[in-house]
């Protein structure tokens, strides 16, 4: 199968602490691929690193292709034409409102006519379970699960191949995450994405991930699926999957 | 000893002092009772243990009479803990040298990140120019309404005031020496010149520049930074830029506005108090004032701007991931600038007049 996203050998830096010492892993097409580890082991880094936002020390990380070492500009700006992101709270742009939100991208970088891009907008927003009356709302005047909703639309608006998610369903009520895991479920489905996740939540990494990498003493030490993990010696594996939830 | 009611950690100050009023040294055994208690902390916990602690390095016997099996089991959480978990660490003392040495290298760092700030300035300087398209129009204009345009009325304010007090002042001077109409000559240089930029380059900096550092700070705290770059906006472009060059445009037109307002403050007091009329006041002014002293007023705008507007940009990006480090960059954010620009002021005096302009 197709490998979207390659990792070999990442190490990181903190000023005097190691963070990854060569981290190899390999996120193939049309999967949802999930990052999970004791909190402080660098997920987040990781997937930081992943979408340029952080600079690693050593190794290589090849996204859809294009190595990240050593990627030029107009490369990198292409690149980042490719992929949507996720952020943990949102980050939507305080200053615009929903729908500016999630046009800026098309208006910046296509030049789809106003009322094209209107109607990809109400298309978008609706497909992540908003409704179109919330398109004018502040980003300051929604909830947790509609800012995570509306930044989900936004991460989609370019139609991306691949998706990154950072802690999607952190922050919100049980309910609402359930219904965050299957809309990522049906989005996959519908739109053949490619999904990388950081998640802590343990229902979430059942319902929704294909294959996931754990990362333990700036290692990993473990990849692929979830069925057969608990063969893994390892104290972290044993605790945190030790209770499978139901379903 | 006997405790009894509710041991908790409000009370266990208070037990502290009565022990240490008994001499320990003479006894042989105690007897710890806790059967009267009827809640028991953690905090008491620990302070129990403690004491035995001490009574065994004293080689006195204790005995604890327990009949409460939630106080056996919190003494025994206690005690299980203490024997795997490691000493807090201390914070580590550090000489003044080090010190010394630390914060050196620090300002150090900070010189050079400022430089390398500048660096991406001018290349994304170069990226503006090489299109048309990349200039930001609508974020420039955005700009000179937000830190320009509404900084009008107050601007006004401050020089017609500098203007009121320096001729005032003035006055009172020149009306001993009968010298009156010399005020003319002394506030169309003193303002053209020196105040109506420094003063507006001061209130930019205080209402503007901390605006710029305030707004890049709380985006880089709410990540909107991070989505920024991932969607391929660069905040150079989008953000640093549009402020920077809006600043540029606008500070010679807030100083040509201070420059009238400043002087319209003087005609008004060289009126009042020095008998000089508005037609005579501006007739003189047309005679002895050179233009040049103008054009050296406007000049420094553009400086000071680029100043003002970089050093709040720097500053807001130089934020880190918690709210206070927002008020600590915003403040120097206006310290910084103000003292730049004073800085600049200074090199320019020097250079204007050794070229005897």
């Amino acid at each position: 199968m197709q490998s979207m996203i390659k990792v070999r050998g990442v190490k990181t830096i903190f000023d005097e602490r190691i963070v990854h010492d060569g981290l190899n892993l390999s996120v193939d097409k049309g999967e949802i691929y999930g990052l999970i580890g004791p909190s402080g082991c660098g997920k987040t880094t990781l997937l930081r690193e992943m979408v340029m936002l952080q600079e690693f020390h050593g190794g290589s990380i090849e996204v859809l292709g294009h190595n990240l070492t050593n990627i030029g500009q107009k490369e990198a700006q292409s690149l980042r034409r490719e992929w949507g992101v996720l952020f943990q709270a949102g980050a939507l742009f305080s200053s615009l409102n929903l729908k500016e939100n999630i046009s800026l991208p098309l208006i910046e970088y296509t030049g789809l006519s106003k009322k094209m891009i209107d109607e990809i907008v109400k298309f978008k927003i609706n497909l992540v379970g908003l409704k179109s009356a919330d398109a004018l709302l502040y980003p300051s005047q929604i909830s947790g699960g509609m800012k995570k909703k509306a930044a989900l639309a936004r991460a989609l608006a370019m139609d991306p191949k691949l998706v990154f998610l950072d802690e999607p369903t952190s922050g919100l009520d049980p309910i609402s995450a359930r219904d965050f895991d299957s809309l990522i479920l049906k989005l996959k489905e519908l739109l053949g994405l490619t999904i990388v996740m950081v998640s802590h939540d343990l229902q979430s990494i059942y319902d929704t991930l294909d294959r996931v990498a754990i990362i333990d003493e700036k290692k990993i030490i473990y990849e692929g699926s979830l069925k057969n993990i608990k063969s893994t010696k390892s104290k972290f594996i044993q605790t945190f999957f030790s209770n499978t939830p139901r379903g | 000893m006997k405790f009894q009611g509710e041991f908790t950690l409000y009370k266990v100050n208070t037990y502290q002092k009565e022990i240490d009023k008994i001499k320990i040294v003479k006894l042989s055994k105690v007897e710890i009772d806790l059967r009267g208690v009827s809640y028991f902390d953690t905090a008491a916990s620990i302070f129990i243990n403690s004491l035995i602690d001490e009574f065994a390095k004293k080689s006195i016997s204790v005995e604890l009479l327990i009949d409460n099996d939630d106080i056996l089991e919190t003494i025994k959480l206690v005690k299980n803990s203490k024997t795997h978990i490691e000493e807090l660490p201390k914070p580590k003392n550090e000489n003044i040298l080090y010190t010394m040495g630390k914060k050196t290298y620090l300002y150090y760092n900070g010189f050079l990140a400022f430089m390398a700030f500048l660096g991406k300035l001018f290349i994304t300087k170069f990226h503006y120019m090489k299109s048309v398209k990349n200039i930001r129009f609508k974020e420039i204009a955005f700009e000179i309404n937000e830190s320009a345009i509404r900084a009008l009325g107050i601007i006004a304010l401050t020089s017609f005031l500098i203007g009121l007090v320096v001729a005032y002042q003035s006055a009172y001077q020149l009306k001993i020496y009968g010298a009156n109409i010399f005020i003319v000559d002394m506030l169309g240089i003193s303002i053209l010149r020196e105040l109506a930029p420094l003063m507006t380059a001061i209130v930019i900096a205080g209402r503007s520049g901390s605006a710029f550092t305030a707004q890049i700070g709380a985006m880089k705290i709410t990540q909107e930074l991070d989505a920024m770059r991932t969607m391929g906006f660069d905040p150079y472009i989008f953000l640093v830029m549009p402020r920077i060059i809006a600043l540029i445009i606008a500070m010679p037109i807030l100083i040509f506005v201070a420059d009238m307002m400043g002087i319209f403050g003087g005609i008004l007091v060289a009126n009042l108090d020095l008998g000089i009329t508005a037609q005579l006041f501006l007739e003189r002014f047309n005679e002895v004032i050179a233009i040049k002293h103008f054009y050296i007023g406007i000049l420094k705008g553009p400086f000071f701007a680029f100043l003002i507007a970089s050093i709040g940009v720097y500053r807001g990006l130089m934020v880190k991931d918690d709210t206070q480090s927002i008020g600590f960059n915003t403040t120097k954010s206006v310290v910084e600038s103000i003292f730049a620009v004073i800085v600049c002021d200074a090199v320019f005096s020097i250079i204007f007049t050794n070229l005897g302009i």
